[in-house]
C-alpha cells in the first residue's frame, strides 16, 4: 500500500513536470530573446521537449494500462454551484498523445535547429515552438473540458504566430489570420458545447460528464446538440468540411511548423477531443452519423483537390485534410481506438513527409513548385529514400505503418456499409496516386530548374537527415502496434486504449464481425488498388513524362475546377467575407463617421470650451480663492441642513 | 463660581481675537494673539486639562508667538501702514464669515444634544493620564510626529536660507 | 480640584469655539498681510483645539487631549515652514501683501 502511494506521488510529480519543461524553455528563450546565441536557443528548446518525452516515457512504463491517474492542482473557478478545478488526467489515451507530441516534437525541434539556421527569428521560432508544445500538452493532459480549452486556444494562438512567422510577407499574415478566424468559428461551437454541458450536468469533468450522460436516453436531443457543437469545434481544429480551407493556406509557415502543428499534433486535437468524450458521442449516434458523412466528404474532396496541386507542401496539406477525414470516418463508426491508431501512424509518416519536403525545399533554396524540380533522387538520396518510405506508408502498402491503420478503418467501414467502403477505398487509391505523382515529379526524370541552381543542390546536414531516418523507421515498424485480427495476434494498441474506449463500447450497437475470408479480400483489394494507382502514376509521370500544366488555359473544365480547389475559397469569399466587408464599410461610413466621431469630438469641444471659460476664474488672488472656499462650505452646510 | 470665570475668560478670548483681526499693525496683532492664547490656556485649566494648558502656553505663547514676533521685527513691517482690501471684498468677507457663523449655529441648534454624566473629580487631563495614553496607544504617531518636526526644521532652514 | 464643568453647560463651549473659528475665517478674508493671515489660521486651529478639549473633558475621554497634542505638533511645524516661506517670499518681492503673490494664474 505504502509502495503504491509513493509510486503515485512520483507519477504525479512526473506528470506535472511534463508541461513545465517546455514552459521553462519558452520562458528562457522568450525572455532572453536575441541574447541567446543561435544554436543554444535551439538546443534549449529541444532539450526541454526531450525532458518531457523522457517523463512521458517513464509514466508509460510505470502506469498500468488499466489504471489512470487524475489529480487536481488547484481550485480554479469556484462560484455558487460552479466548481471547476485545474487538474490533470493521465490515462492510456493521454500517454499515447504525450508520446506522440513530445517524441515527434523533439525530432522536429532537432530538425529545426538546422532548418532554421541563419533565420533572423531563430530564437523566436523556438520560443513559439516550446509554447506550442506546452499548450498541446495542457490540451491532452487536462482532466476537464476547460483545461482542454486553454490548450485548445493556446495551440490556436501558436499556430497563428507560426503561420505568420515570416510576417514581412503580407500573404503569410493573411494565411495566419485566416487560420485564426476559421478556428475561432469552430471554437465558438466548442464554447457553446461547454456551456451546454455546464447547464446540463453542472460539471466539465470528463469522468463526471461520462457518468452523468449515461442517465439520458440514446439520441436525446440535448446530447445530440451538445455533441454537434463539440464536433463543430473539432471541425475547425481538425480542418474538416466546411472549415478546412485554412489548413492548405497554413503551409505559409516554416516547414517544421507544418510538420509539427499542421500534420502531426494540433490538427489531431479534434480527434483527441472526440475520443476523450467517446461516451458522450456514443450516446448520440445521430452525431456519429454526421461525423461519418463529414469525414467521408472531406476525405474524398481533399484527395481530389490533392491530385492537381503543384506546390509540394500544398499536396501534403490536402493529403493531411484527407487523412484527417479518414480518422473522422473511424470516429463516426464508433471505432475510437482505430481513429487514434491512425492518428499515431499518420503522425509518423506525415511528419516524415513534411520534413522530407522541407529537406527538398532546403536543398533547392526555397523552391516549392514541383514543376521546377525533378530528378532530385540522384542528388539527395537520404531524403529521397525516406520520402519514398513515407509515401508507401501513406498509400497503405504493407508492411508500412499506414497499411495497418488504414486497413483497420476500411474494414470497419465495410462492416458498416459497403457503399462507404467503396468511396473511402477510392479516396485511398487517390491518395496513393497523388503521393506518387508527387514522388515521381519531384525525384525522378531530369532536373527542370536552371543549371545554376542545379549545381547548388546538396543533401541536408545530419540534424535534418537523422530525424528523417528515425521517422522513416517508425513509419516502417509503427504499424505493428496494431495487427489486424486475422493474424491471430493481439492488437496491442487497442488493448492499451481499451480502458478509455471500453466505456463507449457497451453503448454502441455491436457490429457484426467480418469473416476472415472477407477481410483477406478487403485487404487484397485495398493493396491492389494502391499498387495500381502507383503504377498509373508511374506510367503517366515517368514513362510518358507528363508534367502538370503551367496555366489554367491548358486545362479542361473539370481539371480547372479541381485545380482551383472547387472554388471553395472564392465561394466563401463571396458568401461570408464580402457581405461582412460591405456591412463594415457601411457602418464605418454612417455610424462611425457620423455618430461616433461627432460624439467624441463634441465631448472634446465641450471640455475645451468650458476649460477656456472656467479658467478665467483663476485670478491668482488668494483671498478670492479663500472666499470661494468659505462660500462653498456654507453652501454645503446649507444643503446638509435642508436635507 | 466657575461660570463667572468662564464668562470672563470667554470675553477676553473673543475681544483679543477680534483685535488680532482688526489691529492696524501686525505687532499689535501678535500681542493680542498672545493674550488670546493665555485666555485659552485658562479655558483648558477650567476644563481640567492641566497638562495641555501648560503645553499650550509653552508651545503657542512661548514658541510660536515668539517666532511671529521675530519675523515681524525681522521684516520691519511696522513702518508701512497695512492696506486693507477693497470695499467690495471686505463686505463679501464679512457676509461670508457671518453666514458661516449663522450656519454653524443653525447646525448646532438642530443637532441632537446628549447629556454627559460628570464625575465629582476628574483627572484625565493630568500628565499621568495623558502620558499613559500617549505612550501606549499613540506611541507610533508620537514617534512619527518627531520625524515631522525634524523635517519642518530642515525645511524651514532650507527655505529661509539666503540663496548664495 | 472642584469640578467646574458642572456649572458650565457644554453648549457654551460649542458656541465659543464656533465664534472663535468664524473670527479666524473673517480675519483670513479681511487682511492682506500674510503674517496676520497665518495668525488667523492659528486662531482657527485653536478654536478646534478648544472644542476637542471640551468634548474630551465632558465625555471623560483622554483621546481628545492626545489629539490636541498632535494638532499642536503639526501647528508648530506649519508655522515654522510658513514663516520661512514668508521670509523667502519677502526677499523676492519685498512685501508681505497677499496681493503681491498673484503670479500663479491663467
Amino acid at each position: 500500500m505504502n509502495d503504491q502511494i509513493t509510486n503515485s506521488s512520483l507519477l504525479t510529480i512526473l506528470s506535472i513536470l511534463i508541461p513545465v519543461f517546455p514552459l521553462v524553455g519558452f520562458l528562457i528563450n522568450g525572455l532572453l530573446g536575441k541574447r541567446v546565441p543561435e544554436p543554444i536557443a535551439g538546443w534549449i528548446g529541444s532539450i526541454a521537449v526531450l525532458a518531457s518525452f523522457v517523463c512521458a516515457a517513464a509514466i508509460f512504463f510505470t502506469l498500468p494500462a488499466t489504471e489512470s491517474l487524475s489529480f487536481n492542482l488547484f481550485n480554479w473557478i469556484a462560484y455558487a454551484n460552479l466548481n471547476i478545478s485545474f487538474g490533470f488526467l493521465i490515462d492510456p489515451l493521454t500517454i499515447t498523445m504525450l508520446l506522440v507530441i513530445t517524441g515527434i516534437g523533439f525530432l522536429i525541434h532537432l530538425y529545426s535547429i538546422s532548418y532554421m539556421h541563419g533565420d533572423e527569428g531563430f530564437t523566436r521560432f523556438f520560443t513559439y515552438l516550446n509554447l506550442f508544445i506546452f499548450f498541446m500538452l495542457l490540451l491532452v493532459m487536462g482532466n476537464n473540458y476547460l483545461v482542454m480549452f486553454i490548450g485548445w486556444e493556446g495551440v490556436g494562438l501558436c499556430s497563428y504566430l507560426l503561420i505568420g512567422f515570416w510576417f514581412k510577407e503580407h500573404e503569410n499574415n493573411n494565411a495566419a489570420k485566416k487560420a485564426f478566424i476559421m478556428n475561432r468559428v469552430g471554437d465558438l461551437g466548442f464554447l457553446l458545447g461547454m456551456f451546454a454541458l455546464l447547464m446540463l450536468f453542472g460539471t466539465l469533468d470528463y469522468a463526471s460528464v461520462a457518468q452523468a450522460v449515461q442517465g439520458y436516453p440514446i439520441n436525446d436531443g440535448l446530447i445530440v446538440g451538445i455533441t454537434l457543437l463539440l464536433f463543430i469545434g473539432a471541425m475547425g481544429k481538425s480542418a474538416q468540411i466546411p472549415l478546412y480551407t485554412w489548413l492548405p493556406d497554413a503551409m505559409a509557415g516554416p516547414t517544421p511548423v507544418s510538420a509539427l502543428i499542421h500534420a502531426a499534433t494540433m490538427v489531431t486535437a479534434g480527434i483527441y477531443m472526440i475520443v476523450r468524450s467517446n461516451v458522450l458521442f456514443a450516446m448520440a449516434p445521430a452525431t456519429l452519423d454526421v461525423i461519418l458523412i463529414v469525414g467521408v466528404a472531406t476525405c474524398v474532396m481533399a484527395a481530389i483537390i490533392g491530385l492537381m496541386q503543384n506546390d509540394i507542401k500544398k499536396v501534403l496539406a490536402y493529403s493531411t485534410v484527407s487523412q484527417l477525414g479518414l480518422m473522422f470516418v473511424a470516429l463516426g463508426l464508433g471505432a475510437f481506438s482505430s481513429g487514434m491508431f491512425h492518428v499515431v501512424t499518420h503522425a509518423f509518416f506525415k511528419a516524415l513527409l513534411f520534413l522530407g519536403s522541407g529537406s527538398v525545399i532546403h536543398a533547392l533554396h526555397g523552391e516549392q513548385d514541383i514543376r521546377k524540380m525533378g530528378g532530385l533522387g540522384k542528388y539527395i538520396k537520404i531524403t529521397f529514400i525516406t520520402f519514398m518510405i513515407g509515401s508507401l506508408a501513406i498509400s497503405g502498402i504493407p508492411p508500412f505503418a499506414g497499411f495497418f491503420s488504414k486497413d483497420e478503418i476500411l474494414a470497419k467501414t465495410f462492416e458498416h456499409s459497403p457503399a462507404i467502403w467503396i468511396i473511402v477505398s477510392l479516396s485511398s487509391a487517390l491518395t496513393a496516386f497523388y503521393m506518387f505523382r508527387l514522388v515521381y515529379i519531384t525525384f525522378s526524370g531530369n532536373y527542370r530548374g536552371t543549371e545554376e541552381t542545379r549545381s547548388k543542390i546538396h543533401e541536408s546536414p545530419a540534424l535534418i537527415t537523422i530525424p528523417l531516418i528515425i521517422l522513416a523507421i517508425l513509419s516502417i515498424i509503427g504499424g505493428f502496434m496494431g495487427l489486424p485480427a486475422i493474424t491471430g495476434l493481439t492488437h496491442k494498441f487497442s488493448t492499451y486504449l481499451s480502458s478509455v474506449t471500453g466505456a463507449s463500447a457497451g453503448i454502441l450497437p455491436d457490429a457484426h464481425h467480418l469473416s476472415h475470408a472477407t477481410e483477406y479480400v478487403l485487404i487484397g483489394v485495398a493493396v491492389l488498388a494502391a499498387i495500381v494507382s502507383i503504377l498509373i502514376a508511374r506510367y503517366m509521370y515517368v514513362t510518358k513524362g507528363q508534367l502538370p500544366a503551367n496555366s489554367d488555359a491548358e486545362l479542361n473544365g473539370l481539371q480547372k475546377l479541381v485545380s482551383n480547389k472547387f472554388y471553395v475559397d472564392e465561394v466563401y469569399n463571396a458568401v461570408f467575407v464580402k457581405p461582412v466587408v460591405k456591412l463594415s464599410t457601411l457602418i464605418y461610413e454612417y455610424v462611425d463617421k457620423l455618430v461616433v466621431d461627432n460624439v467624441v469630438n463634441g465631448v472634446a469641444k465641450v471640455t475645451d470650451l468650458s476649460g477656456r471659460t472656467l479658467r478665467l476664474m483663476q485670478t491668482g488672488s488668494t483671498t478670492f480663492y479663500l472666499l470661494a472656499m468659505v462660500c462653498g462650505i456654507v453652501v454645503l452646510f446649507v444643503i446638509r441642513l435642508l436635507i | 463660581m466657575a461660570q463667572y470665570i468662564f464668562y470672563a475668560l470667554s470675553i477676553v478670548t473673543i475681544l483679543s481675537a477680534l483685535y488680532v483681526v482688526f489691529a492696524k499693525s501686525p505687532m499689535y496683532s501678535v500681542i493680542a494673539m498672545i493674550v488670546c492664547f493665555f485666555s485659552i490656556a485658562g479655558h483648558y485649566v477650567l476644563l481640567n486639562a492641566q497638562f495641555l494648558a501648560i503645553v499650550h502656553v509653552i508651545v503657542y505663547a512661548g514658541a510660536i508667538m515668539v517666532l511671529f514676533l521675530f519675523v515681524v521685527m525681522l521684516l520691519n513691517l511696522n513702518q508701512e501702514p497695512d492696506k486693507s482690501h477693497g470695499k467690495l471684498l471686505r463686505v463679501a468677507a464679512a457676509i461670508s464669515g457671518g453666514m458661516l457663523f449663522l450656519v454653524l449655529l443653525l447646525s448646532l441648534n438642530t443637532s441632537e444634544t446628549g447629556t454627559f454624566i460628570l464625575p465629582e473629580k476628574s483627572d484625565i487631563g493630568l500628565v499621568e493620564h495623558v502620558g499613559k495614553k500617549l505612550f501606549n496607544e499613540y506611541v507610533l504617531p508620537f514617534e512619527i510626529s518627531s520625524v515631522l518636526l525634524l523635517s519642518a526644521i530642515i525645511g524651514s532652514v532650507v527655505l529661509a536660507k539666503k540663496e548664495s | 480640584m472642584e469640578n467646574a464643568l458642572v456649572s458650565v453647560p457644554h453648549n457654551w463651549y460649542l458656541l465659543l469655539s464656533s465664534l472663535l473659528f468664524c473670527i479666524g475665517v473673517m480675519g483670513v478674508l479681511f487682511r492682506r498681510n500674510v503674517i496676520v493671515i497665518l495668525m488667523c489660521i492659528e486662531l482657527m486651529l485653536n478654536s478646534v483645539n478648544l472644542l476637542l478639549v471640551s468634548f474630551s473633558a465632558y465625555a471623560q475621554n483622554a483621546d481628545g487631549q492626545v489629539f490636541v497634542f498632535f494638532v499642536m505638533v503639526v501647528a508648530a511645524a506649519e508655522v515654522a515652514v510658513g514663516l520661512a516661506l514668508i521670509v523667502s517670499i519677502y526677499r523676492n518681492v519685498a512685501s508681505t501683501d497677499i496681493d503681491s503673490m498673484k503670479k500663479l494664474k491663467w
